[in-house]
């Protein structure tokens, strides 16, 4: 083995605003997960936000904006993380596309874009980790956000390590795959469409059985975790991530 | 300038059109014509013909079809007045000129009365002769014209129609081919109905109910075949 | 039809809170999903069909105008005739010509979006003609003056008891204490009033799947028989169909329909496919004597060479509606135009004015569902994207989303004035949150909090805290 394989991959966490400013758990827990299975990990503090509400606005100069910040941010390391398929998804998925035609720019975002990883799948598919040290005893249901599913292909991986955490039981729920009505700055927009879309998705969590509800993406684990507080659910929400790094001692999110 | 200019004029603007002959956008399309390209295929319809006609019936049967086999055409006569009776039918039929189907021993059947030519709507049973079966799904491709006009695939309560085992493709494409074959090419029958089941709808509430405005029953002789 | 796209929230409200309604929605929510998925993993070849039926049309839309040349030349030779209407006006005008000539009182319609969109119905009747709609669903909202809310289930909306209402007012033939509760019941009885309708229709008008420009065939599929019916019984047939559903060859025709059977109704098959070739030949003794195509472009060609030309790939299964959570909450007529659903959000800015349908493309979550379910792989997210950069650009969108928009960016571009502002503002809005750990109340967040808790952040940032675990980490190798 040359030296450059055998030293430990050095990843940039690209924390996510969400999990930065509502639940920095989700992005220790992260650094946990990741520094168990051997890499280095940075969090840059150059990074704000993956520019997705300028993008779905319609606001491309803006995003570009930031998408370049975010490629400066990040390009030096082997691997850029997210804690989330949704950010992960605009920074791989569409930030090339952003410099479609702008030259070296175009190839920055290209490079950049091919070290980007959803963290879950960036355990499993790269770093190959099959399970983890994690005990929790429950009944657990898992939300398949829809960047993650669809645009990354996550669907197998968290169900996975779930089903290696001790004393954890997975309760598949119906529509697993069904948006939760989230979408960004939609569920403001459209404030009533997303409730009752996520209607939907709780009564749907309810009917699984589940005692706690887990995703990967911290906006919809926010909605879903509104919906079920305001509706007087007992259920606790938390992204999958402080459940695979056995880091619950925070109260889930919105509360008990 | 005509409709006609005014569209094809935008649209050739867009694509850069000349009219050169040997334009190779023009050399393209009309290669895909003469030559047109198989496509995929699915393999479940690849099979010998016995294999073809099980799948043939098996697949006719999940889309709702009754589909029995005879062994030649003597027995066909037989076969319908038998299905009629089961069904509480009038011994009455109605079928087009189709050489096959008229050479079949109607007379035998006594009871049956068999009407030529197209329907006018009043008729609970037809017979056609199908130009071919699809095995992948189930089909019956049947041409128009006095051999088996059109109306009588889809006016009576009951079609029957009779298919030689032989005529089962395993998919559409040889169909098309043999349909070709027939009528030359770039040359098509008047209508060409290709039939997967009696008619349904789902329409109220998404509850599905036979009958619509087609055939409530759709009868299937394969002749031939083991 | 008015166009009311412009007010969808308005639309959309009225449609959450009709009970009925709702209750109609469930049945797409379980139906068609199911049946779809089943057929989909029954047949191998599906998304290697799905990729060639992408590349079938794009190829088509490269050759467009050689195919359309064909194509009207084919018909030709077969003995029909081709007119081209570039606006739904001039389409109406042909079609109304050809029934005029033919002294046509009644005509019989297979069902056909296309007719939708051009406003057939109420301009022929304004005509003294009578149009009748011959699809089970289409034949519903006639009756009760309504458009589709769907493209191929278009009184998906409805419930059978107000079928029933409907049969009971209109049939009035029939015995008054007839039983009508089963929906056989009601099939039976349009069955029975329709059947006569097509031997009185002196025209038939039908859509198209498909023209083929190897043979001069058009081509429909229903499942009913209706529009089969339609081509059949009257004396003279007239297709309509745009510009972009014509295929090279009757094989491009057999590969797209493997997939559209299978997304639409999760059919293997459709019951019938029909392709119709010119008028009635010599020795035919049944079919129509006139057969004619209008070939309509109002709008498409505009659409070919923009980045919204790979919508032009449609081919109106509705499997982008059939899966859209927004579509299952708000059903098909708060879309307020013809096409509901992602479909919709992307071609009807296309066709009425982004300025009218501006909130479609904006209404939707990206879940991504549509495109991971169409036939023909268009992007539907992607292309409602372009259009919001459209609205942007323009300044469309409503004010106090661009502002808040604008707020944010400004922090988001600048890292340290960020990191400043959030390490100040998240532990104050922490402690708000409370032992509950949740607000039911939040000025300035009111979309939110009106249906659902905002969860409080935890305090502190993650930035913040990891700038102290790195110091602490440089003290401790220090």
């Amino acid at each position: 083995m040359n030296k450059a394989a055998s030293a430990p991959p050095r990843v940039g966490l690209f924390v996510t605003c969400l999990v930065d400013l509502f639940r920095p758990s989700v992005g220790f827990a992260a650094v946990k997960l990741m520094e168990d299975a051997g890499c280095v990990v940075e969090a840059p503090a150059a990074q704000t936000c993956c520019g997705q509400p300028a993008y779905n606005s319609g606001d491309r100069d803006d995003t570009r904006k930031i998408a370049k910040a975010t490629i400066e941010a990040f390009e030096d390391y082997d691997y850029v993380v997210a804690p989330s398929g949704s950010c992960a998804g605009t920074l791989k998925k569409h930030y090339p596309g952003l410099f479609k035609g702008d030259g070296a720019w175009e190839e920055r975002a290209q490079a950049f874009s091919d070290k980007v990883h959803e963290l879950i799948s960036f355990l499993t598919d790269t770093l190959g980790v099959t399970k983890v040290s994690a005990e929790l005893t429950g009944k657990a249901t898992y939300h398949d956000s829809c960047s993650g599913l669809r645009e990354l292909g996550i669907h197998d991986q968290p169900r996975k390590l779930i089903g290696s955490v001790k004393g954890l039981k997975l309760f598949e729920m119906d529509e697993a795959d069904v948006c939760c009505g989230f979408g960004g700055t939609f569920c403001v927009k459209y404030s009533e469409i997303s409730n009752a879309i996520v209607e939907k998705k709780t009564a749907n969590i309810v009917a699984s059985g589940a005692d706690m509800l887990l995703a990967g993406d911290l906006g919809c684990l926010m909605n879903m975790a509104g919906k079920l507080k305001r509706q007087g659910s007992d259920i606790e929400v938390r992204h999958v991530a402080e459940v695979l790094a056995d880091m619950t001692d925070q109260p889930p999110i919105g509360g008990k | 300038m005509s409709g006609r200019d005014a569209i094809m004029n935008r649209i050739r603007n867009v694509l850069n059109a000349t009219d050169a002959e040997d334009d190779p956008r023009r050399v393209a399309a009309s290669a895909r014509i003469d030559f047109p390209p198989r496509g995929v295929i699915p393999a479940r319809g690849q099979l010998g013909l016995d294999g073809r006609i099980k799948l043939f019936k098996k697949m006719a049967e999940t889309a709702a079809a009754t589909v029995e086999k005879v062994s030649g055409p003597g027995e066909v006569p037989k076969r319908l007045a038998a299905y009629l009776r089961k069904h509480n039918l009038g011994a009455k039929l109605r079928m087009g000129s189709d050489k096959r189907l008229r050479s079949m021993p109607w007379a035998e059947e006594r009871a049956l009365q068999v009407a030529i030519g197209p329907s006018d709507g009043s008729d609970e049973v037809t017979v056609s002769h199908a130009l071919a079966g699809i095995a992948e799904t189930g089909t019956l491709a049947l041409a128009s014209g006095r051999d088996n006009p059109t109306t009588l695939n889809l006016l009576p309560e009951h079609h029957i129609v009779v298919v030689n085992a032989k005529d089962i493709t395993g998919d559409m494409e040889t169909m098309l081919d043999m349909l070709r074959e027939r009528f030359g090419k770039g040359v098509m029958p008047r209508t060409l109905n290709v039939i997967t089941g009696p008619s349904r709808s789902a329409d109220i509430e998404q509850t599905l109910l036979l009958g619509a405005h087609g055939p409530r029953a759709l009868h299937i002789v394969i002749v031939g075949g083991k | 039809m008015q166009i009311t796209s412009p007010t969808f929230k308005a639309n959309a409200h009225e449609a959450l809170h009709d009970a009925q309604l709702q209750r109609a929605l469930g049945n797409v929510r379980s139906g068609f999903i199911h049946k779809r998925a089943k057929a989909v993993g029954a047949l191998p070849e599906f998304e290697e069909l799905r990729d060639n039926a992408k590349a079938i049309k794009d190829h088509v839309l490269e050759h467009l105008d050689i195919y359309l040349e064909t194509y009207e030349k084919k018909v030709e030779d077969a003995g029909g005739k081709v007119h081209w209407a570039e606006t739904a006006a001039e389409a109406r005008g042909i079609i109304l010509d050809i029934c005029r000539m033919n002294n046509a009182r009644t005509v019989t319609k297979g069902k056909s979006m296309l007719t939708e969109e051009i406003e057939l119905n109420d301009f022929l009747e304004a005509s003294g003609i009578q149009p009748v709609e011959t699809d089970l669903g289409e034949y519903i909202i006639q009756l009760r003056g309504e458009h589709p809310s769907h493209i191929i289930a278009p009184a998906v909306h409805l419930n059978k008891d107000q079928v029933e209402q409907d049969f009971r007012r209109v049939h009035t033939e029939f015995a008054q204490d007839r039983d009508l509760t089963e929906p056989e019941q009601l099939l039976s009885e349009a069955r029975q009033v329709l059947r006569q309708k097509y031997f009185d229709a002196d025209v038939g008008i039908t859509g198209a799947n498909f023209l083929v420009a190897e043979t001069g065939t058009s081509i429909i599929v229903t499942n009913e028989g209706n529009g089969d019916l339609t081509q059949t019984l009257p004396r003279v047939h007239i297709v309509v169909a745009s510009i972009e559903k014509v295929v090279p060859t009757l094989d491009d025709a057999a590969q797209i329909l493997r997939v559209l059977a299978r997304s639409a109704t999760g059919q293997e098959a459709s019951v019938y496919t029909t392709l119709s070739t010119g008028p009635r030949r010599d020795n035919d003794p049944d079919g129509p004597e006139e057969y004619h195509v209008i070939l309509l472009d109002n709008g498409r060609s505009a659409m070919l060479g923009t980045e919204f030309q790979d919508a032009l790939r449609c081919i109106r299964c509705g499997a982008c509606i059939n899966h859209c959570p927004v579509y299952h909450a708000v059903g098909g007529h708060a879309y307020g135009w013809v096409y509901p659903g992602p479909i919709g959000a992307v071609v009807t800015p296309s066709l009425v004015g982004v300025d009218k349908a501006g909130h479609l493309p904006n209404a939707s979550t990206f879940c991504g569902r549509c495109e991971s379910v169409c036939p023909m792989r268009i992007p539907l997210p992607k292309m409602m994207r372009h259009w919001r950069e459209k609205e942007f650009e323009r300044g469309l969108n409503p004010a106090v989303a661009r502002y808040g928009l604008k707020f944010w960016l400004w922090f988001a571009k600048r890292p340290r004035l960020y990191r400043l502002a959030t390490y100040l503002a998240m532990p104050v809005m922490g402690l708000f949150g409370g032992h509950k750990r949740r607000f039911r109340f939040l000025p300035f967040a009111g979309g939110w909090v009106r249906y659902r808790d905002l969860p409080a952040p935890e305090g502190r940032t993650f930035m913040q805290q990891w700038r102290d675990r790195q110091t602490i980490n440089q003290d401790a190798r220090g």
